[in-house]
């Protein structure tokens, strides 16, 4: 599985083993103490995304995927676009 | 999950999820609308005629990027018949706008439209990195907004545009709506909802946001599905925390309802001054002959800050600039 951050890095993980599939909610607060190393404030809120930063499933808009509870499958891509900066 | 089909062409599979509308669309429909619904804007307000000379604010950011690929894109569609041209400003901030500034020489080349790039060291003697040194980091956004206006307008002049278009979105609007009610501006409430402001004979020229009523989602997706080259670093001299207040606040209002945005344009629009309120009056500045509402203009106010080693000078508060800073709109 791919992950983007602003379009600049792509990170191959490899989520660790458990019974059954991983969901977006559970990937998100795994990105954000694995993956992040500043400001993890903005990436999530609550137990979601930050409003203002856009997931994309395999390019697809999460909100036609389910969100959070989207069921993350074996080489998906997921694309985190942050838009609260930078016209 | 099986894939949602496309609500308009109920073939393709949708991609995304439009805020506006909430409609689920494929990559064509979505950009058919979206095209559709900017040339519509351009249209509906008569933003050009035949003939212009129409500048683009080109940023390399997200927005000013695919404003310059959809322009000239309905510029040929449509046969609007304008000349247009990237107008880029070069703050001097190295690693950052040098890096946009590529960007923006990448677009030049790609969509074949002419580039001026006009520089705050050859207008002001200044580059942002030196003001910064000189007055710190706490108000240097303002020095940049008001510097970047006036760098707009005298870059317009010299390419003898009669039009400069930014990419200012609907997200950004409602923005600066909230933010002149909260600083109760009242003069730049009134204005930063007019999609086109009057040019002038002081050297202001015409300006419009063909983007007004376009959602920040729906441009980031433009960009991100057509693959448009754009830069998306945060500026380095940390950017305007107010700003950044009131656009989290407004994601979180757009979270729960997403017309929440276009509301707030309607707000600010159908917001009437009562008449007896005293408006600031507009002149000349003295200096240099740029739209000023004192004796100097802002730009003129700072920069004789900066060269008498006082840059406190006109950033203090509303006693020596009555209107306060500059929040017009963030840059484009
Ligand atoms: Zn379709
Ligand atoms: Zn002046």
């Amino acid at each position: 599985m791919e992950l983007l951050f602003d379009q600049q890095h792509t990170v191959k993980v490899q989520l660790p083993a458990k019974e059954g599939n991983f969901s977006i909610r559970e990937l998100l607060p795994w990105i954000r103490d694995k993956l992040l190393r500043e400001r993890p404030e903005l990436f999530m809120q609550g137990d979601t995304v930050r409003p203002g930063v856009l997931v994309l499933i395999n390019d697809v808009d999460w909100e036609l995927e389910g969100e959070l509870e989207y069921q993350i499958a074996e080489g998906d891509r997921i694309t985190f676009i942050s838009t609260l900066h930078g016209g | 999950m099986p894939p949602t089909p496309c609500s308009i062409c109920q073939r393709e599979r949708a991609m995304l999820r439009r805020p506006k509308t909430l409609q689920r669309l494929c990559r064509s429909c979505f950009y058919a609308v979206f095209e559709t619904e900017v040339h519509q804007t351009i249209q509906r307000h008569g933003l050009f005629k035949r003939g212009d000379r129409v500048a683009i604010g080109a940023s390399g950011g997200k927005d000013s990027t695919v404003l310059a690929y959809v322009l000239k894109l309905l510029n040929e569609r449509y046969d609007y018949g304008l000349e247009l041209f990237l107008l880029s400003v070069d703050e001097g901030i190295t690693g950052y706008r040098d890096d946009s500034l590529e960007t923006v020489k990448r677009n030049r080349d790609q969509y074949a439209l002419p580039l001026k790039i006009i520089s705050y060291e050859e207008l002001y003697g200044w580059t942002m990195d030196r003001i910064v040194e000189a007055v710190g980091r706490k108000n240097n956004c303002t020095f940049c907004g008001v510097f970047r206006r006036q760098a707009l307008d005298r870059g317009a002049l010299l390419l003898g545009v009669d039009h400069i278009v930014t990419g200012h979105n609907a997200d950004d609007v409602a923005e600066t709506v909230l933010m002149n009610i909260l600083r109760g501006d009242i003069a730049r409430l009134q204005r930063c909802t007019e999609i086109m402001t009057a040019g002038d004979a002081e050297g202001a020229v015409r300006r419009s946001k063909p983007f007004k009523y376009a959602y920040e989602k729906e441009i980031v997706m433009y960009a991100y599905f057509k693959k448009l080259d754009y830069f998306s670093t945060e500026c380095i001299y940390s950017p305007n925390a107010y700003r950044g207040y009131a656009r989290a606040f407004l994601k979180d209002l757009e979270a729960s309802r997403p017309s929440a945005i276009l509301d707030i344009i309607h707000a600010g629009e159908a917001l009437l001054i009562r008449a007896d309120v005293k408006m600031p009056t507009q002149g000349q500045c003295e200096r240099c002959g740029y739209v000023a509402s004192n004796r100097l203009c802002k730009a003129c106010v700072l920069l004789e800050g900066l060269n008498r080693g006082l840059p406190k000078l006109g950033i203090s508060g509303r006693a020596s600039v009555p209107d306060g800073p500059a929040v017009s709109a963030k840059q484009p």
